[in-house]
């Protein structure tokens, strides 16, 4: 036991004074997350609009205050005329404009049917579908807030379940959590083991009484410890500074991510069974494992949509399943009940790996 | 007394390679036991399975006693080993590599500490105790890596190639702690290119392709082969040799 915390804070200097190290570790989760926080993200805020208002009545003026107050739009003109929206789109000036014909009001009190024009610009269709979605959904929010009685007419309400201010974050966060762990705690243990094997200390601790069983748990301990800081460093970043709801239990997420970060520690020893020098580790665990994770964890691009064998091959991918957990836990606040089929996947996983992994680092001794 | 090894037709078989080809041989306990052969000889193979880093083919060996089928766990508490590639952590200080492979050999805290400072104050290093070896000179970090390999004070040590890359007058320094440790009652298991390292040991072996052809103290190897020195001796016995480097 003590040959064991012996070996933990020898890893602990190794970490702590590698650069490398350290900003994989850390600095990599940080800029995922912010990268895909803010700049990947489907939302888009701060949009330039313009309102022409030919009505100037009460109710035009609320919905304006409405848009106004969206963090969506940049409230940033206000015209008189649709010819000069013409302009202002062919000066990149606005992404979208909102038109109020004459007598709105007036239409939507007595006949119970007003009608507004939206202008997008076409040119960036993803942005102008969003932009319509946002604007339909102030629209219908302020029609709703009206008690007169007259049965105004209602449009189809899209309402997007878990995420109704269309928070595009919220679908990258699990996922990203995912992918930090599955390069981060596979690229580090897999390099570290695999540096032993190059500067030939793997001989000398292999010819000393310290048990191989032991070397390949005293490498994981540090990056388990370490990786936990990390969960929680995400999650802070996620949940303060991106927003992110935690509707479920903090100490069920803790746990699961904890398995999954175990499974991806397993995985990272198995790696380091099979390379021989450190490019290779970092190869493996990198780029090996970055591609499948993105595509088949569900987060980027929706499983549903691929065909068969493709979805057969994103079952083996340890991400899906814990991606599948976050999103449970953290977004729905389910409980332990809807996540356990998952969990036992992980576990399985994690169990299969760490005995390969054993298994051949005793071998190569033969 | 017990041998401190005893090899007999120890065997390794790659596929249809075979790389240690039935040697015997005994080491005795406080000799210095020269192992020389050119490269691809074999001597590294045979110094693993000796180690307990792979298993025989065929034939019987025991080190320190010890069978190297069955008691190999036994036998790494009984042994020191040092590597050809330098073997201790660079991003380390002096002082944290030692008391991590005092710690793996389960030395007590007191002890470690006592044998930590002696070892620190012999090899001169008292200035660098607190410096990553990685900031080392290679010869400094040698001597360190054979002390290191010798702390928890094994039956025998095995050196593999350790003088490889450094200069005559730190080789020479660092065959005064050979000495300092075969005095100690440990038996030295040393690997070498150097032909004038082979005149420093009790008996050497000579390793062509796979078999040992001439084992005895380096005067009498001298005397037999009619060689002015070492060099002369390897040369007429490794040139038989068929297999090229590997």
């Amino acid at each position: 036991m003590k040959q064991l915390l012996v070996f933990v804070r020898k890893e602990f200097y190794h970490v702590f004074r590698d650069r490398r190290t350290l900003l994989i570790l850390f600095g990599l989760p940080v800029t995922q997350i912010l990268l895909f926080g803010y700049a990947l993200t489907s939302e888009v805020k701060n949009a330039a609009i313009s309102v022409v208002d030919q009505s100037k009545d009460p109710a035009t003026q609320a919905i304006t205050e409405k848009v106004r107050a969206s963090t969506h739009f940049n409230l940033a003109y206000a015209d008189q005329t649709v010819h000069q929206l013409e302009t202002r789109f062919r000066r990149n000036e606005i992404k979208c404009a909102l038109v109020f014909p004459e007598g709105f009001a007036e239409a939507l009190t007595h006949t119970g049917k007003a009608r507004v024009q939206i202008l997008t610009d076409g040119s960036d269709p993803n942005t102008a579908t969003i932009l319509t979605n946002y604007l339909s959904a102030i629209l219908t929010d302020y029609i709703g807030q009206q008690q007169a009685g007259i049965p105004y007419r209602i449009d189809v309400q899209t309402r997007m379940l878990y995420n109704p201010e269309m928070n595009g974050s919220m679908n990258f966060i699990p996922g990203v959590m995912a992918l930090i762990f599955m390069i981060v705690c596979t690229t580090l243990t897999s390099v570290s083991i695999v540096r032993e094997k190059e500067t030939g200390t793997m001989e000398i601790l292999l010819v000393s009484p310290f048990r191989p069983v032991l070397v390949l748990i005293a490498k994981a301990i540090p990056y388990l410890a370490l990786s936990v800081i990390n969960f929680l460093l995400i999650l802070f970043l996620g949940v303060v500074v991106l927003d992110m709801p935690l509707r479920g239990n903090f100490f069920l997420l803790f746990g699961e991510s904890a398995l999954f970060i175990i499974t991806c520690l397993s995985l990272g020893l198995m790696i380091s069974t099979i390379a021989s020098t450190q490019q290779t580790a970092m190869l493996i665990s990198m780029m090996g494992m970055m591609l499948p994770t993105i595509l088949f964890t569900g987060f980027l691009f929706p499983l549903e949509n691929m065909p068969r064998p493709l979805q057969i091959i994103s079952n083996a991918i340890p991400s899906r399943w814990y991606y599948l957990i976050v999103k449970s836990v953290m977004l729905k606040g389910l409980g332990f009940g809807y996540v356990w089929k998952e969990t036992l996947i992980l576990a399985g996983m994690a169990t299969a790996l760490l005995l390969i992994s054993l298994k051949r680092f005793t071998v190569r001794l033969g | 007394m017990t041998p401190a090894i005893v090899c007999r037709n120890l065997t390794k078989q790659f596929g249809a390679f075979r790389a240690v080809d039935a040697i015997s041989f005994d080491v005795q306990p406080g000799e210095i036991f020269g192992f020389l052969g050119a490269n691809g000889a074999g001597k590294t193979t045979a110094m693993r399975m000796l180690c307990g880093l792979s298993y025989p083919t065929s034939g019987e060996a025991t080190v320190a006693g010890y069978d190297v089928y069955r008691e190999q766990e036994k036998i790494k508490r009984k042994i020191g080993y040092m590597s050809q590639k330098f073997s201790l952590y660079e991003n380390l200080t002096v002082r944290e590599n030692i008391t991590f492979f005092g710690g793996i050999y389960g030395l007590s805290d007191k002890v470690l500490k006592e044998k930590r400072e002696a070892m620190i104050g012999t090899l001169g290093l008292s200035n660098e105790a607190g410096k990553l070896v990685g900031s080392l000179p290679l010869g400094w970090k040698q001597k360190l890596a054979f002390s290191v390999a010798v702390l928890h004070d094994p039956a025998i040590v095995f050196l593999d190639e350790p003088t490889g890359g450094v200069d005559p007058i730190t080789r020479r320094q660092f065959w005064d702690l050979i000495y300092a440790a075969a005095d100690r009652g440990i038996t030295v298991f040393v690997t070498t290119h150097y032909m004038d390292e082979a005149e420093y040991c009790d008996r050497i072996s000579i390793m062509v392709d796979g078999r040992i052809e001439a084992l005895d103290a380096p005067r009498l190897l001298k005397e037999r082969y009619h060689a002015a020195d070492m060099q002369d001796v390897f040369y007429q016995l490794a040139r038989k040799a068929v297999r090229s480097d590997n």
